[in-house]
């Protein structure tokens, strides 16, 4: 019987701990108040890199850093300070690196442009081929027939 | 037109091998990340002092003085190799050290610097880790150069060499504060 307890005790607790965390998280995430500043939280602490590990995000990141910067931003994020106001306060103490995502500034155009160029290129190159060669099958018929024959 | 059939490809090619090794060539070391305060007034503070926690270091009271902010920690063990430089660095009386005692405890960093030797003149305290943040620090040692105006001059990452201080940061001081000047007087 009391062996029986037990078991129903343990079960009750894996259970509770199972209820108790819906989501997996490798760090246990600092708790906001509200859903909103919640998902705002986590949207601004996976945006940012953790300058000690450089390919993790705050988010994931497990050093002592990480969880310093988490707490300033859940702390400018309670003290009502848009995402934009902690972007900036974030880019002018550690730079742009710790953006993941980089901004469109002068510095960085060329990496923003340069697919957009490259893929242009490649459209008129590949619209003159086009043209070039339909107009070797229109005006050429005898070609054309040999490759039917 | 069939002349530029193979010669634009390797010239374009070529281009490309031109601009992916400046890439390589000029790409910054990825453990010196350049310091956007650099140019920019140094953070306002006010921390308790470590040697007398009722006494507050601030920024104002290092006004009008060139002064070398170290940010340091008994647990880092870069800072512990940097020590004897630092030591040599107040010796040569050139330059002020301002320490920041970066999440330390308080036991362990004077213990240290009783029996190494203390090489500053004055040591904030930074309990919980959020003015290093100010300085974009992310890791020790690091030391910024701060100008008497207040201003970043220079940001020195990881512990100072003898090389590192004669090639790096005592040419951005001015040419009034050389050894001979100080020892004068």
């Amino acid at each position: 019987m009391a062996a029986r307890l037990y078991l129903i005790v343990v079960a009750a607790l894996l259970g509770s701990l199972l209820l108790a965390s819906p989501n997996a998280y490798a760090i246990a995430p600092e708790q906001m108040p509200t859903p909103q500043l919640e998902a705002r939280y986590l949207a601004l602490i996976h945006g940012f890199r953790c300058m000690q590990c450089q390919d993790e995000s705050l988010a994931d990141s497990p050093v002592d850093l990480a969880a310093d910067m988490r707490r300033q931003i859940r702390d400018m994020l309670l003290a009502g300070q848009t995402d934009r106001q902690i972007r900036d306060f974030m880019v002018s103490r550690y730079g742009y690196f710790i953006l993941f995502k980089p901004p469109f500034v002068w510095k960085t155009a060329w990496l923003w442009l340069t697919p957009g160029v490259l893929l242009l290129i490649g459209v008129i190159a590949a619209l003159r081929v086009i043209r070039q060669r339909s107009a070797l099958v229109a005006t050429d018929p005898d070609d054309n027939d040999l490759t039917d024959a | 037109m069939s002349r530029y059939r193979f010669t634009v490809p390797l010239v374009l090619f070529a281009l490309l091998v031109v601009v992916l090794a400046i890439g390589i060539e000029q790409s910054p070391d990825k453990d010196l990340i350049p310091s956007p305060l650099i140019g920019k007034p140094a953070p306002a503070f006010s921390l308790p002092s470590l040697t007398d926690p009722g006494r507050r270091v601030s920024s104002t009271q290092l006004r009008g003085h060139w002064y070398l902010f170290n940010v340091w920690g008994t647990w880092c063990g870069s800072c512990r190799l940097e020590h004897s430089m630092l030591l040599r660095i107040k010796d040569t009386g050139i330059i002020p050290l301002v320490g920041l005692d970066w999440k330390d405890d308080r036991g362990d960093a004077l213990s240290f610097l009783k029996e190494q030797g203390d090489p500053y003149a004055t040591i904030a305290v930074d309990q919980d880790g959020s003015e290093a943040i100010m300085w974009g620090v992310y890791g020790a040692p690091e030391t910024f150069l701060v100008n008497p105006q207040g201003i970043v001059v220079y940001k020195f990452i990881g512990p100072i060499t003898e090389q590192a201080w004669e090639d790096q940061i005592l040419p951005h001081l001015p040419v009034g504060q050389t050894p001979a000047a100080a020892s004068s007087s």
